[in-house]
């Protein structure tokens, strides 16, 4: 059973946030441990993997990039374990930029102000990714979509370190 | 309620008896128990009508021991004997705690990796087997006052305890006698308990002050359904933290040596949290100690000094608050509640500094030292089935990363921290050198990106691995965590399907063998026959696993092939042989295991048939 039968609906990169939330505390509400605590304890554990496999299956279709992802996987293209890098000259220039950035926010006394506009460049080159990934997806250009989730996950990195950059400011 | 018994949220499966279930708050200053009775949840007294038993545990000899409001009085006469505040000692290493807490009164032992104990006058005593003590004292109070065995128990951790710290009270309950339903973190037991799952919608913050720990934790309730979004906190942060800003100033204010005798301590220690308490409504509190020479010394607390020393405590709470709401990804503005719980925030600065926080008053209408035990005995009541038409379902999140070592000592996370629980992660490894063989797997738990930063969890290795060319081998590495925040580990080599797995406990908790030895220990002071006992456990657990299959059979044995029928009945059949012929405990739970094991595949079978049906239902109800 695959996560989009899980929850009874198309295979498709266009999903009804709101549904699936839904039809997730509804399997939740049947599947949860807590339904099961005066089972034994093997019993348990298949449960457990239900439940497990529920939630993944909700985190997996609620997020985009994963969703894609994970639309690829069922076309037969495994892009979560692989040790290819992207071989892309431009965009690895245009993160070594970003990364050169980053750095330099990191050396400012006052980093308010730069990390909001360098959250919002990011923010932006995430959104046009995002936007071609729904086309390749949407037309099986497979290769292509494959491509932006590496650059999506390139750009969620960068992302994540900026996020610390500014909790190390606030933690005096 | 069987695994092989699904039914629909809101409806049983059979009529049922009542049982008893009860909730405990075990925690660092005090520990209560709940339990509902005709329909409302109350915590139970002991028989001088107290409801709070501190958890104090005093060891006076092999023989004697007192638990509760008599031990934290004679702490002073006995401060070496007398444990107090031992939670925050769970799962503890103890190179930590000799180094965290060197000025205590106790002898503490244990190698530097292993958990922590204290020697006592009778004999060495871990945390667990202190927090069994108090268990059981609350188990007997609760049995001798609703009249009858308990069923079960939801036992309360902070949402910010580690899976060590969980373990650890996972097996005082254990060690105690107790059937735990549940471990369920404290902030949501408060939010059950204010009657925040019924009918209300919306975002609702808990902030947990108690003894020795602080919790925040951010709610959603959507129709029954309570969603953990984030949660966060320091372990190792409480009221005890107050006390201790006032024991060092009024060290300083009398230039006490650095070196104290014990009774001085916890004399010192009694009486700044006195000062502590009288300051909630008065605006100074007299401190008056006795020197070990006699002499007597006496100091003025201002209300404004101990707020000014108090504030960087606060502040660092609010500082977990911040961070829980960014991981949450909302505002202050989202929040529709703030609930307090924990004695600690009786603390006006407290409940001051929460309020203009999140800019909203924080509801406090029901007594914050009670608030977590009622809501555990709450749910315990739903777990254990007494309320089949409840439909409440917690979803609750791991507190920390999960991860894993990888080269250079850096950790890798195969778990994020706010992850909706249960959950099972798989992540892929391989060898690193030609003809490898095995794998050392060191599971660690935290945020940072050092191994030697975060907490080590437990290491075993992968054996056997054919040798191969240097990255031929794949090693799969799965992380599953249960509904109480467990975690067990398996690795695999997939192309031969060597397999090892460990339920995360060897560093810090005790293996299962320590707690039957514990069991059989306390069970021969009870003149109880534990093999007698561990006979029916498993004849009890014979039948309930008989009954619930051969209902499963009779209602879905068409899912599975006939060749696999056959097995399974004839494994079935064995096993009534042996529950009605004088089969051993080792020969039933033997075959227990056998028959779980074939059933495996038939249970999995029958909760995607139940997925499919429990889904076109809903859709003919949206027609």
């Amino acid at each position: 059973m695959n996560y989009f039968e899980l929850f009874s609906i198309p295979v498709a990169f266009d999903v009804d946030i709101d549904a699936i939330t839904d039809t997730y505390r509804a399997l939740q509400k049947k599947f949860h441990p807590d339904r099961f605590a005066t089972a034994a304890d093997s019993e348990k554990l298949a449960i457990v993997q239900k439940s497990s496999e529920i939630n993944d299956a909700y985190t997996t279709l609620k997020n985009k990039v994963s969703r894609a992802e994970y639309i690829l996987k069922l076309r037969g293209l495994d892009i979560q374990h692989e040790t290819q890098t992207l071989q892309e000259p431009a965009f690895l220039m245009q993160q070594m930029e970003y990364r050169e950035r980053l750095d330099d926010i990191s050396q400012l006394t006052d980093m308010f102000d730069a990390v909001i506009a360098f959250e919002q460049t990011l923010d932006e080159e995430s959104a046009l990714l995002q936007n071609k990934l729904t086309a390749y997806i949407e037309n099986n250009e497979n290769e292509a979509a494959a491509n932006i989730i590496r650059k999506m996950k390139f750009m969620a990195k960068l992302q994540i370190e900026l996020e610390r950059l500014e909790d190390a400011q606030v933690e005096f | 309620m069987a695994l092989l018994q699904i039914s629909e949220p809101g409806q049983s499966t059979a009529p049922h008896q009542h049982k008893w279930a009860v909730g405990i708050d075990l925690g660092t200053t005090n520990s209560l128990v709940a339990a509902v009775r005709s329909g409302e949840c109350t915590t139970l007294p002991d028989e001088n009508g107290h409801v709070i038993l501190p958890s104090v545990v005093r060891y006076q000899n092999t023989d004697e021991k007192q638990v509760g409001a008599v031990a934290l009085a004679n702490a002073e006469l006995d401060p070496t004997n007398t444990l107090i505040s031992i939670k925050r000692f769970m799962g503890r290493a103890a190179s930590d705690v000799k180094s965290s807490y060197a000025d205590l009164p106790y002898q503490f032992v244990g190698d530097d990796d292993g958990l922590v104990a204290i020697d006592t006058a009778a004999g060495v005593k871990s945390p667990v087997e202190v927090s069994a003590d108090i268990l059981s004292t609350l188990k007997n109070r609760a049995e001798k006052t609703l009249g009858d065995e308990l069923s079960g128990a939801v036992i309360t951790v902070p949402a910010y305890f580690d899976d060590a710290q969980r373990q650890c009270t996972k097996d005082a309950a254990a060690l105690a006698g107790l059937n735990v339903l549940r471990l369920l973190n404290e902030p949501t037991a408060a939010a059950i308990a204010y009657g925040l799952d019924s009918q209300q919608q919306g975002v609702i913050a808990v902030y947990d002050l108690g003894g020795g720990t602080f919790d925040i934790s951010i709610l959603k309730l959507t129709k029954g359904v309570f969603e953990v979004l984030a949660t966060g906190g320091d372990s190792a942060l409480g009221g005890d933290d107050f006390d201790e800003v006032i024991v060092s100033w009024l060290r300083e204010q009398w230039d006490l040596d650095s070196i104290i005798s014990p009774r001085l301590s916890r004399s010192l220690k009694e009486n700044a949290k006195k000062a502590k308490q009288t300051l909630t409504d008065q605006s100074t509190a007299t401190v008056n100690i006795t020197l070990d020479n006699g002499t007597e010394l006496s100091a003025e607390l201002s209300k404004a000094t101990f707020e000014s020393l108090c504030t960087g405590l606060i502040n660092k709470t609010l500082i977990a608050c911040r961070r829980s709401l960014k991981d949450a990804d909302i505002t202050t503005d989202d929040i529709s509640e703030v609930v307090m719980v924990g004695g600690s925030t009786r603390v006006p600065l407290v409940r001051q500094k929460v309020e203009s926080f999140f800019k909203r008053p924080p509801l406090t209408s029901i007594n914050p030292d009670l608030v977590v035990a009622i809501g555990a005995g709450i749910q315990a009541d739903i777990l254990v089935g007494n309320k089949p038409d409840s439909d409440l379902v917690l979803l609750d999140v791991i507190p920390l990363s999960l991860g894993i070592e990888t080269m250079g000592g850096l950790v890798e996370k195969i778990i994020n921290r706010n992850t909706t629980i249960p959950v099972a992660k798989a992540q892929e490894f391989t060898t690193f050198k030609d003809g490898q063989t095995a794998m050392a797997v060191h599971i660690v738990q935290g945020e940072r990106e050092l191994v030697s930063d975060c907490r080590s969890l437990a290491k075993f290795e992968l054996r056997g691995i054919p040798a191969m060319a240097a990255g031929a081998a794949h090693i799969r590495v799965t992380y599953q965590v249960d509904a109480d925040g467990l975690l067990s580990v398996t690795a695999m080599e997939k192309s031969t399907g060597i397999q090892s797995s460990i339920q995360v406990k060897p560093s810090y908790g005790l293996s299962d063998g320590q707690i039957a030895d514990m069991l059989k220990a306390s069970m021969v002071n009870a003149k109880d026959d534990i093999r007698l006992r561990m006979l029916v456990e498993q004849q009890v657990e014979a039948d309930r696993l008989h009954e619930s299959l051969i209902a499963a059979i009779d209602a879905d044995g068409d899912l599975l092939a006939e060749a696999e029928l056959n097995t399974l009945s004839d494994a079935l059949a064995k096993l009534l042989d042996l529950r009605h012929h004088q089969g051993t405990e080792e020969q039933l739970k033997a075959q227990i295991k056998h028959v779980d094991d074939l059933s495996q595949n038939f249970a999995a079978l029958r909760m995607d048939k139940s997925v499919n049906a429990a889904l076109s239902g809903q859709k003919v109800d949206e027609v």
